[in-house]
């Protein structure tokens, strides 16, 4: 039987010994090598006869027992609370705003457990929003949890909890909501939101999150949270945005639209970026200034509260590949999704022997959406003849959304409406900033080493 | 060295060593950048770091202190040596396996039990030197030992870890760090504190230092070797020095440091004597700023000009002690000031031992008496300029530093500095900094690495002495030294490959030539390995003289990118064949043909000295002096000719 990690026979000789993890305790080895240090479970590795003690100088080794060791509990050893926030300062300064933080996990809202060093997601709103003191320059702060999961178990029924977290707050009267999200799903629970108070928002919905965790010195989290609250208290502004670091260094974030957001890398800081838009503001956390970089946005306080809320969860969104797609298409109408949308290649095609497919799926009342998996650009079907034969089939081509923008927009659409028509008019209306008409020549980033 | 003579036994000195070695490996322990320093191109970035709660649940009050304060830190990142491992941009990839096997390699060597699973560590350390604000590092050994001279010196723990940010600049609240030296290899070895002596502190580091390099598998140079020194005596407390990059320094260190813990007890004794205790000092501030607003002090004057104020603080019956000197240059003021530039961040502080004085007078002094009710006979003061929260930060701070010194030595950690005298860096820090990085499985430590390690493990000394003696036939004397040097991985490659030349002139190379121009004030260090194989390579060839070394590698220190060619080409130094130098020879001969004519033979060392000044380095010195005789004996052998005209 496994003991805290622990295969036979350490698990039975642990057992014998009555030793805990957190218990101080001897190894002694036959040839009289003696070694003390407090029992940690062990991670990884269990068919490995090795036990993991954290030794008096503070580091973790393993060592192999072969057979002839003795094992002996010494004594236990009482551990502080780890992870707690850090008062920061003395006093608090508090702004006159109030805010709303709606915690839904991720790295943001993580702690270590410093006995075995992995981030859980339980760092309360409260402490955190503790341990980043300055966040009260701008606002006084009022906290709530929603999710504490993390970001890959973001689920469709969660963003309607969401809307309904956000509406609540700005009916109770708060000046703005901020949101804190792991990052690898934010920008779908952007868009979800986007959604959701398009015909009616009064207020600024800030969300952010990290990629480093707090309990990093060097975590990204404080910045953006206090990115976020200026963005969130302050902004003129109501928007649902996503505000991040704007490059690696932590001078200022930017305030991308949720509809135009995307994380384009794994792990830098300034993962998010705008595609096919500019954000809407450089926002600097230490001087507590916004600049804004979009002149058309929807203004603070202009539109009273307008909810539509709920979200289809059979929508699939895929990617076409030289493989045989066309199964994946026929298995999603099999399976009864309700929707699908697909990545196409450059202008938004799937290779010819999937058309039948396609049309095979709108038949059947399946509507299927092309976006393109050029990530930047727009689809256009008109060019090539695999495109118009898609086009006859009944694919809607989503001008320059993003595909993960276009799957969330499908989610919505389908819980207002399953008529093809209305489903075709609203996927190509636009009605967040997730379409627009003209792409300037700057609206792509170039590689730095093309500069030169 | 000044002062008393002190008897370390008696005084119950302790010393322990930690060294830190770079591990000459090609990348850097947990990426795939070259392990080099680097002045190329690079990017900046600004970062702010925070203070997080350690695993016990405090903070380090230093790091908190430095987030007050501002503090901000502007990366260099070269392209060429660091990524987005290095900028804190992405996750650690695995531990390098090569350096894993040097550590376990010299923990063989010493003797220690190597675990058989690696966990890798993040401690904290938040001055910057980290992007990610801790450094990795793991354990990778216990116990053993070396011996030095007879002595069997204990050694407790040896490490595995990336080396910290090089730091170039700072300027108010920005420190500038470039990130070409975050992640080489470190190998930290920490003896036992039985170090008994200074002298016997270097020898350990020394003989540590030449165990490492044993390995064939260390970086040389300045900063590439590093030594932290823990220092004790009885009734004193443990210090921790950090950062004595000379070895020749660390004597003087620990005996500063003994000498400083001495005095500090010394003070402790005084103050029972006046019968004092720490109630007496009292955090009573008394404002000075209108009393001293005329003063044509600049410290104050300047506090006074940016809107601060004057704080005076009376300390009774304590005068004298503040002036009292506890190490060179250092008295009890100033271990004070430090406290208070630490932890207030004020500029320093102005204690009554010092006045009059920086620009203070003797009547202030007196009004300043008057204002604090103290006693110019028997009581002491501290006064600060600086904005009124800091002042009083900056008396708090100095309060707490004085009423330590009752229990006479606080645990501290402190830097080493040039002169060998040491300054406050901090509190030090406890075990719990640590805690485990899990971006990086537990590395298994496998049958295929200790045989890896056995091949790598250095030679013990006698068996590389007895190769050094018997098989290339070097004197004992010169083997021990070949052994010590620096270079030694790169002496044993040229004796190897360069059997034509004598082993022993190639040892001289470096043990007498090279080491003879560091006594010079020459900067060997800088001289690259290459330019050495190459010189060797020259004398092999006869290009040059084994005499024009030294000329060669002085001009090499000067111009290290240049090669041994071009030196011995700009420096005239190519090898004259015979019949060149007859010509040399003759050329001075007829111009001193007098000197010649008169004294025959005898104006050999004239001519000598003259034919030398163009051919030293040339050729062979006896080579010379046979030729300039023989010339001189034709020159002053009365020709037939000669006489015939003379008549």
């Amino acid at each position: 039987m496994e003991y805290h990690g622990y295969g036979e026979p350490l698990a039975s000789m642990l057992r014998e010994a009555g030793a805990e993890p957190g218990d101080l305790i001897r190894i002694i080895r036959g040839d009289g090598f003696t070694i003390e240090g407090v029992l940690m479970p062990r991670y990884s590795g269990r068919e490995e006869p090795i036990i993991v003690l954290k030794l008096r100088n503070g580091y973790n080794v393993g060592v192999r027992i072969k057979g002839g060791e003795t094992i002996e509990k010494v004594g236990r050893v009482e551990r502080g609370e780890p992870g707690a926030p850090v008062p920061l300062v003395e006093e608090l300064e508090v702004g006159d705003r109030r805010i709303l933080i709606l915690g839904c996990g991720g790295t943001v809202a993580s702690r270590v457990d410093y006995e075995t060093g992995a981030v859980k997601p339980y760092l309360s709103p409260e402490e955190l929003a503790l341990s980043v003191p300055e966040m009260f320059k701008y606002a006084s702060i009022d906290v709530e949890q929603l999710f504490a999961i993390l970001s890959e178990d973001m689920k469709p029924w969660m963003w309607r909890e969401i809307v309904e977290g956000v509406a609540k707050a700005i009916y109770r009267g708060y000046d703005g909501v901020l949101i804190t999200h792991g990052t690898d799903t934010m920008s779908y629970t952007a868009a979800a939101l986007s959604f959701a108070f398009h015909r009616g928002l009064p207020v600024p919905i800030a969300m952010t999150g990290s990629q480093r965790s707090s309990d990093r010195p060097s975590s990204d989290a404080a910045f953006n949270l206090v990115s976020a609250t200026l963005v969130a208290s302050r902004a003129p502004f109501a928007e649902v945005t996503v505000v991040m670091h704007s490059e690696t260094g932590d001078t200022y974030a930017l305030a991308h639209r949720g509809v135009r957001v995307r994380k384009m890398h794994s792990s830098r800081r300034d993962a998010f970026q705008s595609v096919n838009a500019r954000p809407l503001a450089r926002v600097w956390p230490r001087e507590g200034r916004i600049e804004l970089l979009e002149e058309r946005f929807r203004v603070r306080g202009s539109e009273p509260l307008h909810v539509d809320n709920g979200f289809d969860e059979k929508v699939a969104l895929i990617k076409h590949f030289p493989g045989p797609i066309s199964e994946v298409i026929d298995t999603l109408v099999d399976r009864g999704f309700h929707g699908i949308v697909v990545e196409g290649t450059g202008f938004g095609h799937v290779s010819s022997d999937a058309i039948e497919s396609i049309r095979r799926a709108v038949e059947s009342g399946i509507p299927v959406v092309a976006a393109t998996q050029t990530v930047f650009g727009r689809v256009n079907l008109n060019v090539y003849s695999t495109g118009r034969k898609m086009l006859e089939a009944g694919v809607i081509p989503v001008e320059d959304m993003l595909a993960e923008v276009a799957y969330v927009k499908l989610s919505w659409t389908l819980a207002r409406t399953r008529d093809m028509g209305e489903v075709r008019s609203l996927m190509l209306a636009n009605l967040a900033g997730e379409i627009s008409d003209r792409h300037d020549v700057k609206l792509y980033p170039r590689w730095d080493y093309e500069r030169a | 060295m000044s002062g008393p003579e002190i008897d370390y036994e008696s005084v119950g000195l302790k010393v322990g060593l930690e060294i830190h070695q770079q591990l000459d490996v090609e990348h850097k322990l947990f990426c795939k950048c070259p392990a080099i320093l680097d002045e190329g191109e690079s990017v900046s970035i600004t970062r702010y770091l925070r203070p997080t709660r350690s695993e016990l649940g405090d903070v380090d009050p230093a790091a908190l202190f430095e987030w007050r304060r501002g503090r901000f830190y502007d990366y260099q990142s070269p392209l060429k040596s660091s990524c987005l491992v290095e900028v804190d941009e992405e996750p650690p990839h695995s531990i390098n396996y090569d350096a894993l096997t040097v550590a376990v390699a010299v923990a063989m060597a010493l003797n220690s039990q190597v675990f058989d699973e690696i966990h890798v560590m993040r401690k904290v350390v938040i001055d910057g030197s980290n992007t990610s604000g801790f450094q990795r590092t793991a354990l990778i050994a216990v116990g053993g030992w070396l011996e030095v001279d007879g002595k069997k010196i204990p050694v407790e723990t040896i490490c595995l870890e990336e080396d910290a940010a090089r730091k170039v600049g700072e300027e108010g609240a920005r420190v500038v760090y470039r990130l070409d030296r975050l992640g080489i290899p470190l190998i930290e070895i920490a003896t036992a504190p039985v170090i008994g002596s200074p002298d016997e502190a270097r020898d350990v580091a020394l003989a540590i230092g030449r165990l490492l390099r044993l390995t064939g598998r260390v970086k040389r140079g300045l900063g590439t070797i590093r030594q932290d020194l823990n220092v004790s005596i009885r009734g004193g407390a443990k210090t921790e020095i950090k950062g004595v990059q000379r070895l020749e320094l660390i004597p003087k260190v620990v005996r500063y440091e003994v000498l400083r813990q001495l005095n500090l007890l010394r003070i402790k004794d005084e103050l029972k004597l006046r019968g004092l205790s720490g109630e007496d000092v009292i955090l009573d501030p008394v404002e000075l700023t209108e009393l001293l607003r005329g003063s044509k002090s600049r410290v104050l004057r300047r506090a006074l000009e940016s809107g601060g104020v004057i704080l005076g603080l009376k300390l009774p019956k304590m005068k004298g002690l503040l002036g009292f000197e506890i190490a060179p240059g250092k008295r009890f003021g100033s271990e004070i000031a430090d406290y208070v530039r630490f932890w207030a961040g004020a500029g320093g502080l102005i204690h009554s031992d010092e006045l009059p004085g920086y620009g203070i007078s003797f009547e202030e002094l007196q009004a300043i008496y008057e204002a604090l009710r103290a006693d110019p006979e028997r009581d002491a003061f501290i006064i600060v300029a600086d904005e009124k929260h800091r002042a009083l930060k900056a008396l708090a701070s100095a309060v707490e530093r004085i009423k330590t010194a009752f229990n006479g030595v606080p645990e501290e950690t402190r830097a080493a500095n040039e002169d060998g005298t040491t300054r406050y860096l901090r509190p030090r820090p406890g075990a719990a900094r640590m805690y485990p990085e899990t971006d990086i499985p537990p590395v298994r430590i496998t049958e295929d690495m200790l045989r890896e390690a056995e091949k790598i493990k250095p030679e013990p000394l006698n068996v590389k002495l007895e190769k050094l003696t018997a098989k290339h036939g070097l004197s004992r004397e010169l083997a021990l030294e070949v052994i010590s040097d620096p270079r030694l991985d790169l002496i044993e490659k040229l004796i190897e490959k360069h059997t034509r030349i004598p082993a022993s002139i190639i040892a001289s190379l470096f043990i007498v030539t090279l080491r003879g121009l560091k006594g010079k004030g020459v900067d060997i260090e800088v001289i690259p390995d290459e330019r050495i194989e190459e010189l060797v390579e020259a004398i092999e060839r006869r290009v040059v003289a084994k005499e024009a070394a030294e000329t060669i590698l002085e001009e090499a220190a000067k111009n290290p990118e240049k090669n041994i060619d071009s030196i011995i080409e700009t420096l005239g130094l190519k090898t004259v064949t015979e019949e060149e130098a007859i010509k040399i020879i003759d050329e001075i001969i007829k111009a001193n043909i007098e000197e010649v004519k008169a004294k025959g033979q005898k104006a050999m060392g004239l001519i000598m000295g003259r034919v030398m000044e163009k051919l030293r380095g040339r050729m062979d010195g006896r080579k010379v002096s046979e030729l300039v005789k023989k010339r001189l004996e034709h020159y002053s052998r009365p020709s037939p000719e000669k006489q015939q005209h003379l008549i």
